[in-house]
């Protein structure tokens, strides 16, 4: 039976169907109508301070449901804010909806007041995008915008709807499922080529598995380590994968990259068989195989376009890393390859502590992260910034559990605080923290308002340099240290400020601060921060 | 090298902007481009004849598979190309001159689709090469103006792209 109701009714009716319990987002004339509707509804709004925060919490938000989440702006400034934030989660393949208000279908083209070609200006950043003009197609289009979201590759779909056509009535009722001739992602690998990947894990005698953040998404965590357990596979990960295996797993080297460490590294460099898991292997990556010729390749991928695009693949895999690793871990048979095993462990080793000691003056980062680990709870969400920061945490946080989650793709400073909120509001048991630097903090620092606002006990640590610290080392390294707009004099004292807004906090000046600060920040039941000193000229490249 | 790649689409709006987009987004160049729809009026078939390696092909390939509205993609063969431009173009022609350029037209079987006193415009649908062949042998009588569609192109023999 179909309902006549607006258009505002009918999305929030698409939204409830769609499982939607919270949504992220900022008003303004043009979204009203939407607004309006949002007070009779069960969905939870949760108000932040900036646009760009409503997308990047809706990614954090998203990352721990593993479903496409929601975001709202309005027209103009409001849809351009948003921007960034549809490009960070294009980047990171994060299924989201983006919502904006747009001026009404007879001003479109016109230059009226808050008129923006958001569908235009962010072509290149989403999966798909619609500008709705025919109000009767609404249901049919949320339907397929959430399909398109969530399945095959995820990534952004915006919707851009203008101000008369929410206002308008239509017969509602809202499909089951929705069929879209073009767009039909490959879910099942071909068995053939899966039989091949477990013969070249047979043949090689030194395997290594790189895992990537589409395992996340694929919900295939689980079986990396099935498949690494059974054949004796040493296992690196991207930055995206990071958490996907337990940091203390015998079979795990690390992060791998132009930041990464240097077992995983080693690995990747002398492995005759790599096995990229949803990966798309990035160019900060995986810099240092883009010459070798004396390897085998294998990449299972449920995007083609990504296989083959920056490395030459001997075995390709097209389809869902969960189908396609269950079928993998059915057919292949144990190996033994100890000594390549005991070759990639004994880097990790060697490295492990190379300045594992604690400051007096300023924390030493990779001490200060280890620390933090130690305390966390199993369930935990550590959402980690851009920036020296990111590294540090990327390369030390020992993670058995839990869920580490960063912009990978983009490196967007300021992602690290929303998407936590996201991810708590996704999972409000889990300990969620953000770790940023001074800078990436100022640049989202609006958000303790809606923390305290909507009661969502995000905790943040502050690695407080009083320098734009990646930058900083960028130029000392390549610009002869010759220092120019990194210096963050004037920032406020990060302490103060957080009381200002009723929330708790303390300093943490050297390490041996740290633990007490620490065990305060997780036994805190609200908000807290932590402004922790780090000595300007701490590095992150090893 | 040059490829000549027909992509069917779902007729919506937007579709162009995003295929062409995706072209200059990921560096790709684009000779010509032609679009119309095919005899289901949902559905438009548009040919691209572009520039690129093998990788490139085949990046190109992949990317427009990735858009949704993109229901088929196919990279024709050069060895079985059907492939044809339309050419309108206008010449200077005194009176006198006339029946030179009824010959030129006659050989190279271009019609003759306008004349006015000063002037002939004379029509000519062909692969590249006639067309090529076309405008040199009109370059004499001073071209006033010229327009080519893109190129539109489907494969010799029975195979056919359809959904
Ligand atoms: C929005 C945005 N602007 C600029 C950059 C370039 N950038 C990368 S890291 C960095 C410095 C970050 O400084 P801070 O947040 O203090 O962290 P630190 O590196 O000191 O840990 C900058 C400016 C970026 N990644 N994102």
């Amino acid at each position: 039976m179909s309902q006549r109701i607006t258009v505002a009714e009918a999305l929030i009716k698409c939204l409830e169907s769609e499982g939607i319990t919270t949504i992220f987002g900022y008003p303004g004339a043009a979204i009203c109508p939407f607004y309006n509707k949002l007070t009779d509804s069960k969905i939870k709004h949760i108000l932040v301070r900036h646009e760009a925060n409503a997308g990047h919490a809706a990614s954090g938000f998203a990352r721990i449901t593993g479903k496409p989440a929601v975001c709202v702006a309005t027209s103009g400034p409001g849809a351009t804010n948003l921007i960034t934030a549809i490009a960070t989660a294009y980047m990171d393949s994060i299924p989201m909806i983006a919502i904006t208000g747009q001026v009404s279908t007879e001003q479109i083209g016109r230059d009226v007041f808050q008129e923006a070609d958001i569908t235009g200006a962010t072509e290149p950043f989403v999966k798909h995008s619609y500008l709705i003009k025919d109000a009767a197609l609404v249901p049919e289009i949320i339907k397929k915008a959430f399909y398109i979201a969530g399945s095959g590759r995820p990534g952004p779909v915006l919707l851009d709807i203008p101000y008369d056509v929410q206002l308008q009535e239509i017969d509602f009722k809202y499909p089951d499922n929705v069929e879209i001739n073009s767009y039909r992602p490959c879910l099942e690998g071909n068995k053939l080529q899966i039989k091949r990947v477990a013969e070249a894990i047979a043949e090689a005698k030194k395997p290594l598995i790189c895992a990537g953040g589409g395992l996340f998404t694929a919900n295939a965590r689980e079986l990396v380590q099935c498949i690494a357990e059974k054949a004796n596979i040493p296992v690196i990960c991207t930055m995206m994968g990071i958490s996907l295996m337990p940091s203390d797993h015998p079979l795990f080297l690390g992060m791998v990259g132009m930041h990464g460490c240097s077992a995983a590294n080693r690995a990747i460099s002398e492995c005759d068989l790599l096995i990229l898991l949803g990966a798309r292997v990035g160019d900060r990556a995986v810099t240092a195989i883009k010459e070798r010729e004396d390897f085998k390749v294998v990449h299972i991928d449920i995007d083609p376009a990504e296989i083959g695009k920056n490395l030459p693949v001997n075995i390709p895999v097209v389809g869902d890393l969960k189908a396609v690793l269950t079928q993998l871990s059915e057919i292949i048979r144990p190996q033994e390859n100890a000594d390549w095993i005991e070759q990639c462990r004994s880097c990790i080793i060697k490295n492990a502590h190379k300045d594992g000691k604690p400051r007096t003056d300023g924390v030493n980062p990779a001490v200060f992260l280890e620390e933090l680990s130690k305390l966390l709870p199993g369930k935990c969400v550590i959402s980690a910034d851009v920036g020296q920061n990111q590294i540090w945490t990327a390369n030390n946080l020992k993670l058995k559990s839990g869920r580490f989650i960063t912009s990978g793709g983009m490196g967007t400073m300021g992602y690290s605080v929303p998407a936590a909120i996201g991810a708590k509001s996704a999972d409000p048991d889990a300990e969620v923290i953000a770790i940023c630097g001074d800078g990436s903090f100022q640049m989202q620092m609006m958000e303790l308002a809606t923390m305290v606002q909507h009661r969502i006990n995000v905790k943040i640590i502050i690695m407080t340099n009083n320098r734009l610290g990646m930058v900083r080392e960028v130029q000392t390294n390549n610009y002869n240290n010759r220092l120019v707009a990194i210096f963050l004099d004037g920032s406020p004292d990060f302490v103060k400020l957080a009381a200002a807004y009723g929330i708790h906090g303390e300093y943490v000046n050297n390490n041996s601060e740290a633990e007490k600060a620490l065990e305060n920040l997780i036994k805190s039941d609200k908000p807290y921060i932590l402004q922790v000193k780090v000595d300007e000229n701490e590095k992150s490249l090893l | 090298m040059k490829h000549t790649i027909s992509i069917l689409v779902e007729n919506n709006a937007g579709v162009l902007a995003r295929i062409s987009g995706l072209f200059a987004r990921r560096g790709y160049n684009i000779h010509s481009l032609a679009v119309g729809i095919t005899d289901n009026e949902k559905i438009s078939r548009i040919t691209i004849v572009a520039e690129g390696s093998d990788y490139t092909l085949e990046q190109i390939e992949k990317q427009l598979n990735k858009l949704i509205d993109v229901i088929k993609v196919r990279s024709l063969p050069a060895d079985k190309l059907l492939a044809r431009e339309l050419v309108l173009v206008k010449v200077c022609c005194k009176p006198a001159e006339r029946s030179e350029l009824i010959d030129i037209a006659e050989i190279t079987t271009a019609k003759i689709s306008d004349v006015s006193p000063e002037t002939m415009t004379l029509e000519l649908s062909g692969n590249q090469y006639n067309i090529a062949t076309f405008e040199e042998l009109l370059r004499p009588y001073k071209i006033i103006e010229i327009v080519r569609t893109g190129t539109v192109a489907m494969q010799k023999g029975s195979e056919g792209l359809r959904i």
